[in-house]
């Protein structure tokens, strides 16, 4: 097992590489970000060269990724523009532990810029999560109970509605029908975009309830899949050698279900959850952008579209750290949960 | 009653009452039973009838004609699915949006799935260095989730692309750069399926017995092997056109998606559901555009999940 993991690691490591050489590539090549650095001002050429001689970006593109992954503390830049380089380079790279500073805003560290929207994006991606679980298995066991019954049918129709629906469609109808619409049958209605209002201030109760549209938009999309991976898995179960035991024990079907087949039915579940993880990092982009929460996703698409180099880059980074560690994480847990698993 | 158990036992061996079945005939029989499958292609061809035998009543002029007079108009007689915050006609945009959506949904999948085909024949045959790389940069691609990836994309190819001008029609450029962009962040799952067909496949007699009698390599694949991983690539092929639908619709959403005038499903949502006075006062802007996108892509799934029954029996559902 501790080999296994070693071996797992180890490859992870050009893994990470490759990502980061691509993307690197991808967002140093797409646009200039010192374009839009002067606002409404028309910057001159040489304010313009300058800037780029500063930031570095005036380098081939290998040296931006080497500055950019080892740092320049330990070479002297030319920052004057005569060709001599006269200056030791202040920055450390992302193997020391410094994502770089943003080119959007400036002189702030790409970090710092991450850090704070990452609790805003865990505050509503983690009770979503829950919700997402829970229901699953709830929905997912109640249809395999009833295969083929009329329940049964009908949530297979919502589901696979559910499934194919793109997620701001179900925050668009969700925000019409509670927060429009029910407003005007004069029901309680719930907010729609921000964290708060800005009138009652950033209360607990305010945010809570700011939370329920996104996590319920994105709770019953996610449902709609996992809750058929549920079910299936479900009646693989029940169909297994060990469960006909079990009932001809005389076991009450309750017993059975919550003791025997459960656990195993939920096996699989965990598969889901190890890679969904990672995600709730990077935020869901879309949900954040159509209700306006100031979370990762949201960080994401405002500075990819400038060309913040380091701070998509440290989102992206941290992203994939999460995704390979929790992938290891997953497949040790399986393991330990079903020991029928070897690794070797 | 012995001699006639006999009799029909000979008879069944020699005259077959009916001729046995061909693969694709058992297919087609399966495929047509699944009900939901059955619905699923016929809505979908009324949806492509929709979207192409609209042009008939409708010229595109006339989806992309502007009056101010008329901005942001309910649904009526004139106009039955509403005007936009221009005063365009929303039918006759879902109309030649669909037209666009349908094609880089079709156009992204086909590429994707060339990709995921090319590595993951590449992969599985050759094996060794040629397999470690490919599966490095496949599992790479995987690990960065698909919004993310056709972000970065998005940036790094958004106006290097030109328009184009098919069939007396010009085509922002962008709608081309969604096309390669899904694709290439979309190929990933159905490499890995191919390539493990691949592994298995090569290692069977008729595939032994091609190499012995000097079969060229690329032979090999593409008339041996390549046929007998089809089930897998028409599901992933039809899936895909799916979940291309939704990512032009994600990243239209996100406005780094098609360029106005041209119109798509996800670009219409995008408009219609920037600002909350829209979303609250003018509910036909946005629900029009997004049911249709929902149609569709439940149907391409239907569809999918019936031809996945029918190809490959075994798989349980």
């Amino acid at each position: 097992m501790s080999r296994y993991v070693i071996r797992r690691l180890l490859q992870a490591i050009p893994l990470l590489f490759i990502i980061s050489l691509v993307l690197f590539v991808l967002m140093r090549a797409s646009g200039d970000p010192v374009a839009t650095m002067g606002g409404r001002r028309v910057m001159r050429p040489e304010d313009r060269q300058r800037l780029a001689r500063q930031l570095g970006l005036d380098k081939p593109i290998y040296t931006q990724y080497l500055y950019w992954l080892i740092g320049n503390d330990w070479a002297t830049i030319d920052t004057d523009g005569d060709g001599e380089p006269d200056m030791p380079g202040d920055r450390r790279g992302v193997l020391r532990g410094e994502l770089g500073k943003s080119l959007v805003s400036r002189g702030k560290e790409a970090w710092d810029i991450i850090w704070e929207r990452l609790p805003n994006t865990l505050l509503l991606m983690i009770p979503a999560e829950i919700v997402i679980i829970l229901f699953s298995l709830i929905v997912g066991i109640f249809s395999a109970l009833r295969q083929y019954t009329l329940a049964d049918n009908v949530i297979t129709a919502i589901s696979f509605i559910g499934y194919s629906m793109p997620i701001f469609f179900v925050a668009l109808i969700s925000m019409y029908l509670f927060s429009v619409k029910f407003k005007e049958w004069g029901l309680p209605f719930l907010p729609t975009v921000g964290m708060f209002d800005p009138k009652l201030g950033k209360t607990p109760s305010q945010v809570a309830l700011h939370m329920v549209l996104p996590i319920f938009s994105m709770a019953s999309i996610s449902i709609a899949g996992y809750s058929r991976y549920v079910r299936s898995q479900m009646l693989e179960t029940i169909s297994q050698d060990y469960i006909r035991t079990a009932r001809a024990k005389g076991l009450s079907e309750r017993a059975v279900i919550s003791g025997h087949a459960l656990k195993n039915a939920s096996l699989p579940l965990v598969t889901i959850i190890g890679l969904d993880i990672p995600l709730l990092l990077g935020g869901a982009i879309v949900t954040e952008t159509i209700f306006a929460w100031p979370g990762m996703g949201r960080l994401f698409v405002d500075h990819v579209s400038r060309g913040d180099t380091p701070v998509v880059m440290g989102i992206l980074m941290i992203i994939a750290l999460a995704v390979v560690i929790f992938q290891l994480l997953t497949d040790i847990l399986y393991a330990w949960l079903d020991p029928r698993i070897r690794y070797e | 009653m012995e001699i006639a158990e006999s009799n029909s036992i000979t008879n069944m061996q020699f005259e077959p009452e009916t001729k046995p079945l061909t693969f694709r005939e058992l297919s087609w029989r399966r495929f047509r039973r699944h009900k939901m499958a059955m619905a699923g292609a016929v809505m979908l061809a009324l949806l492509v009838v929709y979207c192409f035998g609209g042009t008939l009543f409708l010229t595109e002029e006339y989806a992309n004609f502007t009056d101010t007079k008329i901005i942001l108009q309910p649904p009526s007689a004139e106009h039955p699915f509403g005007t936009d915050t221009v005063g365009r006609d929303i039918l006759a945009r879902t109309i030649y949006g669909g037209q666009i959506s349908l094609l880089i949904g079709i156009s992204a999948a086909m590429v994707g799935v060339l990709i995921g085909v090319l590595i993951g024949a590449l992969a599985g045959y050759y094996g060794g260095l040629v397999d470690g790389i490919l599966m490095r940069f496949t599992e790479a691609m995987f690990t960065i989730p698909q919004l993310f990836l056709l972000l970065v994309m998005a940036k790094y190819f958004a106006g290097k692309i030109p328009n184009v001008q098919v069939m007396g029609r010009s085509f922002s450029g962008s709608v081309i750069l969604i096309v390669v962009i899904i694709g290439l962040t979309s190929w990933m799952y159905l490499a890995r399926i191919v390539r493990a067909d691949f592994l298995s496949l090569k290692e069977r007699e008729f595939i032994v017995a091609a190499n012995t009698i000097g079969t060229r390599n690329r032979a090999i694949i593409i008339r041996h092997i390549l046929p007998n991983t089809m089930a897998p690539i028409i599901v992933a092929a039809t899936l895909g056109v799916a979940n291309a639908i939704l990512s032009e619709a994600y990243i239209s959403f996100l406005g780094l998606g098609v360029q106005a005038p041209t119109a798509t499903w996800g670009n219409m949502l995008q408009v219609a559901s920037s600002g909350f006075h829209k979303i609250q006062n003018a509910p036909w802007f946005w629900f029009f555009p997004g049911m249709f996108i929902v149609l569709t892509v439940l149907s391409i799934n239907f569809l999918g999940d019936g031809l996945r029954d029918a190809l490959d029996p075994t798989t349980v559902t």
